[in-house]
């Protein structure tokens, strides 16, 4: 009925949208806001950061520590991170790795803006211009004077005990990149003049989730001094910013690293498959996997401004040689990557049906309807599904007569009669068998055990026909939509919605349903709102009784 | 009252004015008030974990008889060599106290923080492993070693709290070069000079920690919980730059060993059997070189994923869908597994009793509890999980005995082995799992 309502709101909004251009679902209601967030870099970040202040030759080496997952999003388990001893030994050595290559004679011209009184011995004046000019960048904001005091202090010790003005500078910098100020993103917020009573991000914690959110780095020199300004706490001050950040070809590696956390392609990392059932499986084939369906949505979703809905319909993809021998299409490229449009009737339809999404949610030897059908709904849906019971009873399935059950369908069938299985299986394994069509590393097949393979379908009332059938369903499924949604805010703001940004979240549902599902439209809705950017509760200066992170959901858990 | 390390630390210290930012050099001393190292003096006890996923097979692990002089069951038969100097504990059972047990999961907290957990991935209390390493462990290079020959550093048990997990090195080669790369000082080494490199950066460090206080008091109550982590680990990097500097007292035991090539990981069983084997080395020569004196091992993974090659089914499926055989009582392609999993525990033990060292090896000055996060994966029972605990402990622990815990909360025994390494703790546990009774026929 709830569904039901939205729908019907959504479609009419958009109706309206088409008569009276964006005046729909305005104005925004009021947003409580939510607790700020203090998050650990990712790796990914770190590599981006490094990259944009030194260059991206600079190689960086070393284990980071895993991320945890919270609420579906890596993004938001950074908000509850720390930094243990063999992590921190970790960031050190590459701290030290990256400042040694920054200091190198190879580096240091076109890195520093000055140069040392003698290469020698201390410089005090060019370590601060150096330190002050780096710090501003890998902290968000302006080092203190204190800080920068401190910086200078460092690289003057050890510059003398070094006799070295370069490795001086190199202690210097690496303390900066192993620092707290560094390694967490920390939000600071004060009273909102434009809302008295409320508080908001300061404006170099607003620049710093902007950044991150839309490009997945570190603010840039041009939105640090619109932070530095004021520029971007006033409405076209932040409009300004966010159309050249929402214009520019960073872009895509924000979008790229939103749509990773939300796929959880952090498991490819570890992803196995058999080599015997798989040959074809190689680190390089997963990797490309991986690419192929984040290029299929940039493509889709930026390149092409394109609805949301038609990522799970989309015939249109990339494919590499190694690609092609899974998908038995020929692909012959020079450079990489071939853009492929599978045939209409064609199963492949939808990243549901990319080698990414079929391997990553099977087993190492063989495909798992049960894993498919949990990951549309955990991933594509937001639909959170129980963990199995702890005692199962699996009579029925070691029964000697398992041998007649062939494919996968007979066993889940057989599996499903369990009363305290038939719950979640209900809603997990129709969905899947919809895929049955793909193997464990996402090959083609019409037959499993020489028996042929049924791949029906249904999704809560929906029935359908394999995976084209299932890509159809989500396509018009709402709760496709609002799970997006959901997840790009959750992404944006490092926590999950609160019960207070309830309104704010359908009226975001709303304006994405008015706006014809367009991703950037919805990141610009988010990126210039008051409620993105709004504090609940003001931080007391002794910091007792600043209001706590959301409790985490559980965090997921392999099956 | 919660306990913490820094509670630990100031019991330990004698309560002086302790509050914070403890200087590291105070804790070198050891809890018995012994030097540490210098030759002929007492050598340190060690305290190690060894883990794997989908337990064992009932009626093929429990001897028949209690106490010392045990039968060896036939799944524990590759142990045979160490049966005087291993335990077996059967019977104790980890209590989910209304929260529901989570599968493959709520076992192994069980066991290590004393309190069923409330959902996957989440702990109430810190592992017990850390409050060792809090109480043994300063005095050493790293507070404590985590491993897994699985692959994925994901693969830890050991954490602070739901969110401070302290990661696994998945590489044996990358384990190596973190021990006996560069920065390793051979404590038999005739010459030191102390590296005016290291001298720099721990003087830098107190750029970092300067900034402790002011960071603190802007941030809330939980984020100051991990910023004060954070802030721990600085320290514990301080340390580990002090002890470089230090001219290490010879140690006769300790010869760095050589190192191992690039290796293929994952959990395939030839894989992890060969990444452990050489992790379980790596390992027996940090705690003769005093590079830890605690570490955590992962044979497996806790849905135990291991596999065969060519086999489309992980150890953790056949537990669930293999039919009992009747004449053998037990799943024979999950036996497997099982027979893979208790020679990985004996080249183990194998690695840290070839060491020799003082009057015995290092498996006679050491604790290793070996634990499962279930009894029978097959049902995910969680009573009478199975845990062993090898080595004597230097003297402190009556070794070879089989006890059975009748049924009793699985914190009777993390409880006894705290107790023995010398963390200060008379009650340990939550709910029905609290407990204050020590497991007694092991202690001396």
């Amino acid at each position: 009925m709830k569904l039901h309502l939205k729908r019907s709101f959504a479609a009419a909004c958009g109706a309206l949208a088409l008569l009276t251009l964006a005046s729909c679902g305005d104005p925004a209601p009021q947003s409580s806001g939510g607790p700020p967030t203090v998050r650990r870099v990712t790796k990914d970040q770190y590599a981006a950061i490094i990259g944009d202040i030194f260059g991206t030759d600079i190689k960086i080496e070393g284990r980071f520590d895993p991320d945890v997952r919270e609420s579906g999003l890596l993004a938001i388990g950074t908000s509850h991170v720390s930094v243990t001893p063999s992590s921190l030994e970790q960031y050190d050595s590459i701290a030290r790795f990256v400042a040694a290559q920054v200091v190198d004679e190879h580096h240091r011209a076109q890195l520093f803006g000055c140069k040392p009184a003698s290469p020698t011995a201390p410089d005090d004046a060019c370590a601060a211009q150096f330190l002050a000019e780096v710090g501003h960048q890998l902290y968000r904001r302006p080092l203190t004077g204190q800080e920068l005091k401190a910086q200078v202090a460092v690289a003057h010790e050890a510059a003398g005990t070094l006799g070295s003005f370069y490795d001086g500078i190199a202690t210097s910098l690496a303390i900066m990149l192993e620092s707290p100020r560094f390694l967490f993103r920390e939000e600071t917020a004060e009273p909102d003049p434009d809302h008295p009573g409320q508080m908001r991000l300061t404006a170099f914690a607003k620049a710093t989730r902007l950044s991150f959110f839309l490009w997945n780095t570190t603010p840039d020199d041009a939105l640090l001094a619109a932070a530095e300004s004021g520029e971007l706490n006033s409405k076209r001050g932040l409009t300004r910013q966010v159309d050249r950040m929402l214009a520019s070809p960073r872009l895509k590696s924000g979008v790229r690293a939103f749509f990773s956390d939300m796929l959880g392609f952090d498991a490819m990392a570890t992803l196995a498959k058999d080599p015997e059932v798989y040959p074809k499986f190689t680190p390089t084939l997963i990797g490309d996997a991986q690419e192929q369906t984040l290029q299929t949505l940039t493509d889709h979703l930026l390149a092409r401004n394109g609805d949301y809905r038609d990522v799970f319909t989309t015939r249109h993809t990339f494919l590499t040689p190694l690609l092609g021998a899974i998908y038995r299409v020929p692909v012959d490229t020079k450079t990489g990557w071939e853009a492929h449009d599978f045939p209409d009737g064609d199963q492949h339809a939808g990243i549901q049906t990319e080698v990414s999404f079929l391997a990553l949610h099977s087993h190492p030897g063989r495909s798992s309807s049960t894993l498919r059908g949990k990951a549309v709904r955990e991933i594509l849906l937001c639909q959170q599904v129980p963990t199995p019971p702890a005692n199962v009873n699996f009579a029925i399935v070691q029964d000697t007569k398992n041998v007649l059950l062939r494919t996968a369908r007979d066993r889940l069938t057989a599996h499903r009669t369990q009363p305290t299985c038939a719950g979640c299986h209900k809603i997990i394994d129709p969905i899947g068998l919809s895929l049955e069509n793909f193997d464990g590393l996402g090959g083609y097949r019409n037959q499993e055990n020489g028996a042929p393979i049924d791949a029906g379908g249904e999704l809560d009332a929906a029935r359908f026909e394999g995976a084209a059938g299932l890509g159809k369903v989500l396509h018009d499924t709402p709760a496709a939509t609002a799970c997006l949604v959901n997840r790009l805010y959750g992404y944006g703001a490092g926590r999950a919605p609160v019960t207070g940004e309830a309104e704010w979240m359908k009226y975001l549902q709303a304006q994405f349903a008015a706006q014809g599902y367009r991703l950037p439209d919805l990141m610009r809705t988010i990126v210039t709102s008051d409620a993105f950017y709004r504090i609940s509760a003001p931080s007391k200066p002794d910091g007792t009784t600043q209001a706590e992170s959301v409790p985490a959901s559980p965090k997921e858990g392999k099956s | 009252m919660k306990f913490d390390r820094r509670t630990a630390l100031k019991g330990m210290l004698g309560g002086g004015a302790v509050t914070v930012a403890l200087p590291f050099l105070d804790c070198f001393l050891n809890t018995n008030g012994t030097a540490l190292a210098a030759t002929g003096a007492p050598l340190p006890t060690r305290f190690g974990t060894w883990f794997w996923g989908c337990g064992l097979t009932p009626g093929r692990w429990i001897p028949q008889k209690i106490g010392a002089g045990y039968d060896m069951p036939p799944e524990l038969k590759p142990l045979e060599a160490f049966r005087d100097r291993l335990s077996i504990f059967s019977g104790f059972k980890a209590n989910t106290d209304g929260k529901g047990a989570v599968p493959h999961y709520t076992g192994s907290m069980a066991i290590m923080t004393g309190a069923a957990p409330k959902a996957q991935g989440m702990v109430e209390a810190p592992t017990f492993d850390t409050m060792v390493a809090d109480t043994i462990g300063a005095q050493s290079r790293f507070r404590s070693l985590e491993v897994t020959a699985t692959g994925n550093p994901s693969d830890s048990n050991s954490r602070r709290s739901s969110a401070v997990i302290n990661a696994s090195e998945p590489s044996p080669l990358a384990f190596y070069q973190r021990l006996f790369g560069p920065e390793f000082k051979d404590p038999n080494a005739a010459d030191f000079k102390p590296d005016p490199r290291v001298m720099v950066r721990k003087s830098a460090l107190s750029a970092i920690k300067e900034q402790r206080d002011a960071l603190l008091v802007e941030v809330g109550a939980a984020d100051r919980v991990r910023l004060d982590e954070y802030f721990s680990s600085i320290r514990q990097l301080e340390q580990q730059l002090d002890i470089q500097l230090q001219k290490p007292a010879p140690l006769e035991a300790c010869k760095a060993p050589g190192q191992p090539g690039t290796t293929k990981l994952g959990t395939q069983i030839e894989d992890v059997t060969a990444n452990h084997r050489l992790m379980a080395g790596l390992m027996a020569q940090a705690l003769a070189c005093n590079q830890t004196q605690v570490f955590n091992v992962m044979f497996g993974d806790a849905t135990s994923s291991l596999r065969k090659t060519g086999n489309t089914t992980t150890h953790h499926q056949l537990t669930h869908e293999e039919p009992i055989d009747d004449k053998s009582g037990c799943q024979p392609e999950a036996t497997f597994f099982v027979e893979r999993i208790v020679e990985g525990f004996q080249t183990m033990l194998t690695a840290m009793d070839s060491v020799r060292e003082g009057d015995g090896t290092l498996l006679d000055h050491m604790l290793l509890l070996a634990y499962s996060e279930c009894s029978y994966a097959k049902v995910h029972s969680l009573e009478s999980i199975p845990m062993f605990v090898a080595g004597r402990a230097n003297g402190k622990v009556k070794a070879g005995l089989h006890i059975d815990g009748g049924g009793d909360p699985v914190t009777r025994v993390g409880l006894t082995v705290q107790q023995v390494l010398g963390v200060p703790v008379s009650s340990w546990g939550a709910g029905s799992m609290q407990t204050s009774k020590s497991v007694t026929e092991i202690m001396v």
